[in-house]
């Protein structure tokens, strides 16, 4: 019965999102106010519902109802309570359906919390947010039903994947979800805007929160998903570039892109119809990475060749949301040029120039994950782009950007005297160059990549305090009035601060981890000893343990600096009783210096197959991941954004419309 | 004038793209690998019969005519799908239709499966070993294959047959083999 009653919610939702998405629109171009209304308690009632649906279905998870098949597929009586939850969105049909929650609930949000906005501008973007939902719960409901109920009912179950029964990856996809579906925000404030044909300092305002938002979730997911890979996958890696993550990828970079170019039409009323368009294919991306993964097109997936129907599907809502709106934004674009000339040396410019790398990277992994596809359309066989490509078409795109990013904040609005700002960093230039020779002191002749790197970093690091200093007028002013003014700075300030320099932290991660990895994998006996990189492990025992829902080999190792106990790592190999794929779990000592890293393996004659790893400088990728969304986390407290969108900017930008 | 244009460069690429993704669609990566077998003769097999049953099944049962042979197993949730209409099919007499049942936990989980959901099967063959599911090429269940009179093998289906299906692909194919 409750399951009906989800299905049947979900049915309701989708005449309610109809509603929603049609008559506001419809309302708004002959200006009638009255009907313009209906989408904020519409959102409101939309989201309710999505919300019984999901219970339901969660119900369902938690009382293993095997009569629903999308439970017999995917979860099984033996399961940990966690997982039978995280099971829920851990497959196809449920995760379309935490899709279109997620995206109810900022159109809710913006109901809510939108109280000041323009009613014209809130029931547009409204509108529009539902006519996406309308897309895919028609979706869900035609092709990908979470609710179908099976005649047969199993008695235990079939989950498959064991893979997916791990802490990081339970939840990594909420997050990722909450960040893809965060730019649907922006991507209805640009439609509206463009239907309005009016995009100013106020709307900029009104975006950027969101944007923001959804750029902390997204980090947040991308950040799981890597260190799940790290734990989980046993080879010590921490980003493969493969199409899944890249999909995430992309639309990080856009949205990165479209957080500082809202900041230019904020502040300068410039760049308008860029960021029209980066909020458009911050959201694109985010819907063609749902096709990438959901459809089979990029990797072989059993369930496709069974149901091409959801690709084409899919295919369908992208050319409708994606096409539509860069054909709006073709007819209405133009008309929405003009705002603050600034000349290329200055903050507009430096940003400008930030939107141009984030936004050519974003091209180069979109080339590099759909080339497969390009060229096996073509019929020229099938191929695979991997890493090499990235790196090296990655690094050269993005060193610009990060030796940007140390200056960008310097200048000044309009125009900089670049001379002036170049020669005011001696201390930057000094801690860079100090950095480089003592990484080549330190590490010797081990390929350019470690020296440019942490030389990239250190710069990168040095910058961003050198830019604070000057704010605080360190130095120049007593000591007391710098702090004062270091409390005083404004939290969009900090934010900028904490996620620069989180940036520079991880890049000295991804050196580490990238440059001076130690890998060895041999047959090891017990009481055999190995050196790794300083650390000496010995193989102690392999035992049998017996977990909630699996059999384990459990494989022990001693860890000595010296003479000096370091730890005790413990790997496991699962293997779950509902069979599938064995799993690995790594054994990781986290330091501040780096990782030990150990997985046993197989039996090989009379000893084990084991694979040991110093990871160097991982913890500092994670640690400054953290920072960027802690950073974004910090600018989103800022108190312009928590007065929404005051009267002062709407008379900021009326006195701006008639200068000009 | 030109500026305009300028703006329709990301509709232009865009619908480039989805061409690409449209023809993208109509290929499915996984299968090389599977079509392989298409058209080839069986490969020699002799299996053991279902725990409490004599006969078990041989390349020799197959060939003679035109026949389904289905892998499936008592663990495969959506074998159950295809069923119900795999009962019809014995029921009317359309078409022999070979079992090869694989990856059973126990001997007698198929047993109970074939007694709970009723057994279509002309005859059935367990796969012990996994040498069969090799040879043929096999990534899951269900999966069925339309062998002709010869013993080749001229289609495979994988997942569930669904009425459309066999409405839009298998029948036509069978009643086109059988005019052979």
């Amino acid at each position: 019965m409750i399951v009906e009653i989800g299905h049947f919610a979900l049915v309701l939702a989708l005449g309610v999102a109809i509603v929603q998405g049609v008559v506001p629109l419809m309302a708004s171009s002959v200006n009638n106010r009255r009907w313009m209304g209906i989408a904020g308690p519409a959102s409101i009632a939309q989201f309710l519902l999505l919300c019984v649906s999901f219970a339901a279905l969660t119900h369902a998870y938690v009382t293993s109802d095997f009569s629903v098949l999308n439970v017999a597929n995917n979860s099984h009586t033996d399961k940990p309570m966690l997982y039978k939850v995280s099971g829920v969105w851990g497959n196809h049909e449920g995760s379309m359906l935490l899709w279109v929650l997620i995206l109810a609930t900022f159109g809710c949000a913006v109901e809510v919390f939108g109280r000041n906005l323009p009613t014209g501008l809130k029931s547009r973007t409204l509108a529009v947010q539902s006519l996406i939902t309308v897309g895919f719960l028609m979706f869900i409901l035609f092709t990908s039903n979470p609710f179908e109920r099976l005649i047969n009912v199993p008695i235990n179950g079939n989950s498959l994947n064991p893979l997916l029964q791990d802490p990081g990856l339970a939840f990594h996809p909420p997050f990722l979800y909450l960040g893809y579906v965060g730019f649907s925000i922006a991507y209805s404030f640009a439609m509206a805007a463009l239907i309005e044909g009016r995009v100013d300092a106020s709307w900029a305002r009104w975006v950027r929160p969101w944007t923001l938002a959804a750029w902390v979730f997204l980090t947040i997911g991308i950040g799981l998903g890597s260190w799940w890979a790290y734990y989980e996958l046993g080879w010590g890696g921490w980003w493969f570039w493969d199409p899944v993550e890249n999909a995430s990828f992309m639309p990080w970079l856009a949205g990165t892109a479209l957080l500082h170019s809202a900041i230019v039409v904020e502040k300068r009323g410039a760049l308008k119809n860029w960021t029209i368009f980066l909020a458009i294919i911050a959201f694109g991306l985010s819907l063609m990475g749902t096709f990438l993964v959901r459809s089979g097109v990029l990797t072989s997936v059993h369930a496709f060749a069974t149901d091409p129907e959801r690709g084409i599907f899919i295919l369908i809502l992208l050319c409708i949301a994606i096409g539509g709106s860069f054909a709006l934004y073709a007819l209405r674009g133009p008309s929405l040029s003009g705002g603050g000339l600034f000349k290329p040396i200055s903050r507009e410019g430096s940003l400008l120039f930030n939107n141009w790398i984030l936004t050519t990277a974003t091209g180069v992994v979109l080339l590099g994950t759909l080339y497969p596809l390009f060229i096996d359309a073509i019929d020229a066989g099938k191929v695979s782009v991997g890493a090499p490509f990235y790196n090296r078409v990655f690094i050269p795109i993005m060193t610009p950007l990060v030796i940007l990013m140390a200056l960008g904040p310097l200048m000044s609005w309009k125009r900089t005297d670049a001379k002036a700002v170049l020669s005011r960093l001696y201390l930057v230039y000094g801690a860079t160059l100090v950095a480089v020779v003592l990484t080549y002191i330190l590490k010797g002749d081990d390929g350019w990549g470690g020296y440019f790197g942490m030389g990239l970093a250190t710069w990168l690091a040095t910058g961003v305090l050198w830019d604070l200093a000057e704010r605080i007028k360190l130095g120049r002013t007593s000591f007391g009035d710098s702090m004062k003014r270091l409390i005083r700075q404004p939290r969009a300030t900090w934010g900028m601060t904490i996620a620069h320099f989180g940036l520079a932290i991880t890049i000295a991660g991804m050196t580490g981890a990238g440059n001076w990895k130690v890998e060895n994998i041999q047959v090891m006996q017990f009481g055999e000893q190995l050196d790794v990189a300083g650390y000496t492990y010995t193989f102690e025992s392999v035992r049998d343990v017996r977990g909630p829902n699996y059999d384990a080999l459990e494989g022990t190792f001693t860890v000595h600096k010296g003479d000096k106990y370091i730890t005790t790592l413990k790997s496991e190999n699962r293997h779950y009783d509902t069979g599938g794929m064995p799993t690995t779990e790594a054994a990781i000592y986290t330091m501040f210096l780096g990782d030990l890293y150990a997985v046993v393996g197989d039996k090989s004659g009379d000893g084990y197959v084991t694979r040991l790893y110093w990871n160097p400088l991982v913890a500092w990728l994670w640690g400054g991941t953290l920072l960027l969304a802690l950073g974004g986390v910090v600018s989103l407290t800022d108190r312009r954004h928590r007065i929404g969108a005051p009267k002062r900017a709407q008379k900021a930008a009326a006195t701006e419309g008639a200068k000009a | 004038m030109k500026s305009r244009l300028f703006f329709f460069i990301p509709l232009i690429l865009f619908g480039v793209l989805i061409l690409y993704f449209a023809v993208g669609l109509t290929k499915d990566p996984s299968k090389l690998d599977t079509d392989v077998l298409l058209n080839q003769p069986m490969g020699d097999f002799k299996l053991v019969p279902v725990q409490g049953r004599s006969e078990g099944l041989t390349i020799d049962d197959v060939k003679g005519q035109v026949s389904l042979v289905n892998f499936f197993g008592s663990w495969c949730v959506a074998c159950l799908q295809e069923h119900p209409f795999f009962l019809q099919l014995k029921e009317n007499n359309v078409i022999p239709l070979y079992g090869v049942d694989w990856d059973e936990k126990k001997p007698n989980d198929v047993v109970r499966w074939l007694a709970r959901h009723g057994d279509p099967y002309t005859k059935i063959g367990v796969d012990v070993t996994g040498e069969t599911i090799i040879d043929w090429g096999i990534t899951g269940a269900p999966e069925t294959f339309v062998v002709d009179k010869e013993g080749i093998i001229r289609y495979k289906h994988i997942g569930p047959i669904t009425e459309r299906s066999w409405r839009e692909t298998l029948w036509p194919l069978i009643v086109e083999l059988r005019k052979q």
